[in-house]
């Protein structure tokens, strides 16, 4: 029963997505444009740049991650969707569980694919590629999971993404770090597996809790 | 649970608490961190590697100490004010948040300070500059996020969760941080066994510590003052307590 209901909202946030494409795709174009820019940025020449790579695309999807997560809760807030998931006999940190998941397909779903092309177009040997994208694989949920917590506690505010981006973003730090590391150990031909075990730590972590404390959130700010 | 606590948690009662000890916390600050200042930057000898450049740790180490502190006891009437509803424990957040970011920059312009002559440089990416400035962003989050929300109530539940997660957050980023890259040196007085340092220097950096803490508590009281006065501006026993 509660998990038919989890599946029933995912599969509902899913189809919404399919339904209006230029709005769940924007995150990663807005991931595409940032790459770009940096290259721009930095200047001519090529120097350097495959070093930086892994640290432009991480950043890149840690910006897009706020975009995606910032309005999730807004248009269920608005129509009254919320107060029927507060309402409803699943429990609310695993719909926030569904939801989120929703999201991440739709804002990290299409940044994994174009991955190997931002990594080309900073410079990256193709044998990085595939740790690039494992490593977004396994640091990109626990960042939504963040994001969605921190959009939870905005619900019904004015504020938007700044505010998101300064409560969210200083916690999703560790992310950053392990899956930089993760890149540079490879690129010095060493061991991954101990950034990519804090990873994967990290993530248990914040599926574990975050949830809950976004239901939190939710729930004190939707029952006004 | 919290009986006198909890009768302490009523506004017009602490009201009157805070009237009554402020003027004797202000007066013991003001005695510690004089007596500090003077036992360190004149009577504690000057250090034997980095001379007398070492004394801005009489400012730069209790600042560090009491952003953490601030912070946690912020995470503490959190969970508080999130569990037992006590009354107090926004008020007391609202008003524990802006000193505890002052301290925290304080800490961070000392600390740089220090760095320029000691280590050469201004800024390092190492492991506690790191954590203290995330924890000044930390701190910006949840004043930005109380000043975002109209709803004193609803501020307050948001907020406290937020203060929740971070508090959980900050051992981890420390650690993740730590890992990345570190030059600072080792803690060296809260470690077991006999802190490295010498009495002479420990004595005058524990009476700035405790002065400075006496300090920020005269401040969070002060706000915290000020705090009710907003709230309960049109209430009768606000009336009483300024005409007596």
């Amino acid at each position: 029963m509660m998990l038919e209901g989890c599946g029933s909202l995912l599969r509902h946030e899913l189809r919404l997505g399919w339904r209006r494409p230029h709005e769940v795709i924007t995150p990663a174009g807005f991931a595409l444009v940032v790459v770009t820019m940096f290259s721009f940025a930095r200047g001519s020449g090529s120097d350097g740049l495959a070093e930086l790579g892994p640290g432009v695309v991480w950043t890149a999807a840690l910006l897009s991650m706020v975009i995606a997560v910032e309005n999730m809760y807004s248009a269920d807030h608005e129509d009254g969707t919320l107060e029927l998931l507060l309402l409803s006999p699943a429990a609310l940190p695993l719909l926030v569980l569904a939801k989120t998941a929703a999201r991440w397909l739709w804002g990290a779903g299409p940044l994994l694919l174009a991955a190997p092309v931002l990594g080309w177009m900073l410079g990256l040997p193709t044998a990085a590629l595939p740790l690039l994208i494992a490593s977004l694989l396994l640091g990109t949920p626990t960042l939504y999971l963040l994001g969605a917590f921190g959009a939870a506690l905005l619900v019904g505010q004015r504020q938007g993404a700044a505010l998101v981006a300064l409560l969210v973003l200083p916690l999703g730090i560790p992310v950053l770090i392990f899956a930089s590391s993760m890149l540079e150990l490879h690129a010095a031909g060493m061991d991954i597996v101990a950034p990519a075990y804090y990873l994967g730590a990290l993530l248990v972590l914040a599926l574990t809790f975050l949830p809950l404390a976004t239901a939190t959130a939710l729930a004190s700010n939707a029952a006004d | 649970m919290f009986g006198p606590l909890d009768q302490l948690g009523s506004p017009p009662t602490f009201y009157r608490f805070a009237e009554a000890a402020l003027p004797w916390l202000g007066g013991i600050a003001g005695v510690l961190i004089a007596a500090g200042l003077v036992l360190g930057l004149g009577v504690a000898p000057p250090d034997y590697q980095q001379g007398e450049v070492y004394r801005i740790i009489y400012i730069h180490v209790p600042a560090a100490w009491l952003s953490l502190l601030l912070y946690s006891a912020m995470a503490v009437a959190a969970l508080l004010g999130l569990v037992w509803r006590l009354r107090l424990t926004h008020v007391f957040a609202l008003a524990a948040a802006p000193v505890g970011a002052c301290f925290t920059l304080i800490t961070l312009v000392t600390g740089s300070i220090w760095g320029k002559p000691t280590w050469g440089t201004w800024w390092s990416w190492d492991a506690r500059l790191t954590s203290e400035l995330i924890l000044l962003f930390m701190y910006l989050g949840f004043i930005a996020l109380q000043e975002a929300m109209a709803n004193d109530r609803l501020a307050w539940r948001s907020g406290a969760v937020l203060l929740l997660v971070g508090w959980v957050n900050i051992p981890i980023i420390h650690y993740s941080v730590e890992w990345w890259h570190t030059l600072h040196q080792p803690a060296s007085i809260l470690r077991l066994g006999a802190p490295a340092l010498h009495s002479s220097m420990l004595i005058p950096l524990l009476t700035m510590a405790v002065g400075l803490m006496v300090l920020a508590a005269v401040l969070v009281l002060q706000r915290m003052q000020a705090e009710l006065l907003r709230r309960h501006a049109d209430s009768n026993w606000l009336k009483e307590v300024l005409q007596a």
